[in-house]
């Protein structure tokens, strides 16, 4: 059960409005992708509060049907 | 606390300085994520307790709703979620990493 990236980027950009996604499927089989995720809405968060922003956004997805998606988040400078 | 695992989670990451919940064994990890944190840890050459979550599905759901974390491996440093496989790989590059050691006063191993 993949994911597409557009669905993923959409799914984010849900919860976090402003974020820019940058999305790339590391082996090109819809399974395993790396996000980088910046928005404003990190500002103050510590990583792992960031992180589950993500993932909450993804709706339970994350673990399930994405197996893997690398993530990394950052404020916009 | 209505998940009767939480109790044991939270009695498992008091009792050791640094706790990991991870999918196959230190020497077999089953799964690369996993293995990237043992290699991580093994880096660091510190001392820590692992959790095989293969063997115990209530402490793999478990863990899960307890740090509100989707994915295996957790680790838990001083009773602290600290992170993931991703979280865990920026921290030991930039250096994060032997400053929350250093911090908790967790030497390396003799």
């Amino acid at each position: 059960m993949a994911m597409e990236a557009k669905e993923i980027e959409a799914m984010i950009r849900g919860e976090l409005p402003d974020a820019v996604v940058t999305i790339q499927d590391l082996r090109g089989n819809g399974d395993h992708y790396a996000a980088h995720v910046i928005s404003q809405a990190f500002s103050g968060k510590s990583r792992v509060q960031q992180h589950q922003m993500v993932y909450k956004a993804l709706k339970g997805k994350m673990g399930d049907d994405l197996h893997a998606l690398a993530l990394q988040t950052s404020i916009p400078e | 606390m209505t998940n009767p695992v939480f109790t044991r989670i939270e009695d498992d990451i008091q009792k050791s300085d640094i706790v990991l919940y991870m999918k196959g064994s230190p020497m077999f990890p089953q799964c690369g994520f996993s293995a990237t944190v043992v290699e991580v840890l093994n880096h660091f050459n510190v001392d820590f307790e692992a959790f095989d979550v293969l063997q115990d599905p209530a402490l793999r759901d478990g863990i899960k709703s307890y740090s509100e974390w989707p994915t295996i491996p957790q680790l838990y440093v001083k009773g602290e979620f600290v992170g993931g496989c991703d979280i865990i790989r920026e921290m030991a590059a930039n250096g994060e990493m032997s400053g929350l050691f250093e911090q908790n006063n967790i030497q390396p191993k003799a």
